[in-house]
């Protein structure tokens, strides 16, 4: 520490300072808990999460083809995808018979999952996106595992999409 | 009645058992305040709401939940612990928080035990418990708790001297060991000690923080380099145990400061006759401030380095404690 520092305290003032912070703090959040009250008492009063917080994944399934890359990207494997291809017949006669695949079964383990997103960001098609909600928990392990129409039924929770700048 | 009532108490027996009994509900009562006042305290010095949930209002009940979820849980030894060591080092840190009650005076004439060495006694009482410590750490068949139970050993033997050292100022202007003469003679010279001991109440508060082991002189149980020290391997009520010796040696340490250095159940301006009554709240009130200012310093600063923390009572708190002694030792002498 250089002698020109306008920082330098005496020795000893950084602890009275220290002490009047906590005490400071201490007081102005017991008279003004609305102000400074950096918490709420969750279950009573609930805190509006931010448009773009990471709640739980919603799943459009119209928009999923079953490509599987959300599931082979998931670093935990709590995606568990399967699906069949179903084929339509050709728009002309003669012409070749159309295949879709379709989504028998989407489910995330959110036991497992940690939150990362890298399915929504690998998602080629937006079918995956993120919603703020929170509240999901259970009182059994297994019922974690949210099935596609759980999934499908937060779609209606994301946020839309902020406008595009000018 | 009365006349009953002081009969019945004259008899030995049931004014020991009844003083048992004072005592049996005292510790668990102040230590569940303590701890509920700083749950609360730190939640609003670091800007949060703290408990709130149990009891209803305020979350009073926090800490008796806390308590039956103590009781609930699985009695733990470890297969490689010292087994009678083991279960004995929490009740002897008990003991020790116990037995200091008894020298407190909480008013006139209303003591446990009015010991004519009552501040030695203190002191040598309060050092038990830190031979429970090293039981704890040393009986734990655990590196961790070993290292913790080490350096409590170190830093509890350090802060005695300081501690025995501050208190000698008072006891010197005093000119008696007797905590009920000790007040008394505040009372007589019309002023509490820590005007001229200055020097002396704050090398006692330094060394009973550190007695404590509270931050910012937690190095046994340094969460951060040794697990939780000599308590690692201790659950369910043993830990209870600690848990509430701590919080009742807080109380009972700062009640031997506020007899000391602050008057202890005297206010100046307060006729004898009602000192009689009041004496207790006086005392209480007095003792619930220091313990504040415990929870303040432990919320405020961070811990002190295992190095710096010896450096300091062996280079500072010592030094400066005698020199408070030969100071008072010459005012007492040409005043």
């Amino acid at each position: 520490m250089t002698t020109t520092d306008k920082r330098q305290v005496p020795p000893g003032l950084g602890m009275v300072k220290g002490l009047w912070v906590t005490i400071y703090t201490m007081f102005r959040t017991i008279f003004r808990p609305a102000k400074y009250l950096a918490t709420v008492n969750y279950p009573k009063v609930k805190e509006t999460p931010v448009p773009r917080a990471r709640g739980v994944i919603a799943l459009d399934q119209e928009a999923c083809t079953v490509c599987m890359l959300c599931a082979r990207n998931c670093p935990d494997w709590c995606i568990y995808i399967e699906g069949h291809k179903e084929e339509q017949a050709p728009s002309t006669p003669g012409g070749r018979v159309k295949v879709r695949s379709t989504l028998d079964r989407f489910d995330i383990d959110y036991a497992l999952c940690m939150y990362c997103g890298i399915c929504v960001e690998v998602c080629p098609f937006d079918a995956l996106f993120w919603s703020p909600e929170y509240e999901y928990s259970e009182t059994h392990m297994g019922e974690m595992m949210h099935d596609m129409d759980r999934l499908q039924d937060w779609m209606v929770t994301v946020p839309k999409d902020p406008e595009l700048e000018k | 009645m009365s006349a009953f009532i002081t009969e019945l108490f004259s008899n030995f027996w049931v004014s020991l058992a009844g003083k048992l009994l004072l005592v049996a509900l005292m510790i668990p009562l102040v230590g569940m305040v303590i701890g509920f006042a700083e749950m609360k305290l730190s939640a609003k010095m670091q800007s949060r709401v703290g408990p709130y949930f149990a009891g209803g209002r305020w979350g009073w009940a926090q800490l008796i939940a806390d308590g039956v979820k103590f009781f609930q849980k699985e009695d733990l030894i470890p297969d490689e612990a010292d087994r009678p060591v083991f279960k004995i080092a929490p009740l002897l840190v008990l003991v020790s928080t116990v037995a200091l009650l008894v020298v407190i005076p909480f008013g006139p004439g209303l003591i446990f035990r009015d010991l004519s060495v009552g501040i030695f006694y203190a002191l040598a009482i309060s050092s038990l418990s830190t031979i429970g410590i090293l039981m704890a750490g040393w009986s734990s068949g655990n590196k961790y708790s070993l290292m913790g139970g080490l350096r409590a050993a170190g830093q509890l033997i350090a802060y005695e001297l300081p501690l025995v050292l501050a208190v000698v100022g008072a006891v010197i202007l005093a000119g008696t060991m007797s905590m009920t003469g000790i007040v008394e003679a505040q009372i007589a010279a019309g002023y509490p000690y820590v005007i001229l001991q200055f020097l002396g109440f704050g090398i006692f508060m330094i060394a009973a923080l550190a007695e404590l082991s509270r931050i910012p002189f937690d190095m046994p149980i340094a969460e951060s380099e040794l697990v939780m020290g000599y308590l690692t391997e201790y659950s369910g009520f043993r830990f209870l145990f600690f848990f509430l010796a701590e919080f009742a040696n807080m109380f009972s340490l700062s009640a031997i400061a506020v007899t000391l250095f602050l008057g202890g159940y005297w206010l100046p301006g307060i006729p004898e006759d009602v000192l009689a009554y009041a004496g207790p709240v006086i005392l209480i009130a007095k003792t619930f401030v220091l313990v504040f200012v415990m929870i303040w310093f432990r919320w405020t600063f961070p811990r002190f380095r295992e190095d710096q923390l010896q450096s300091m009572a062996w280079k500072w708190l010592i030094p400066l404690a005698l020199a408070n002694i030969l100071l008072t030792g010459a005012f007492k002498v040409y005043l």
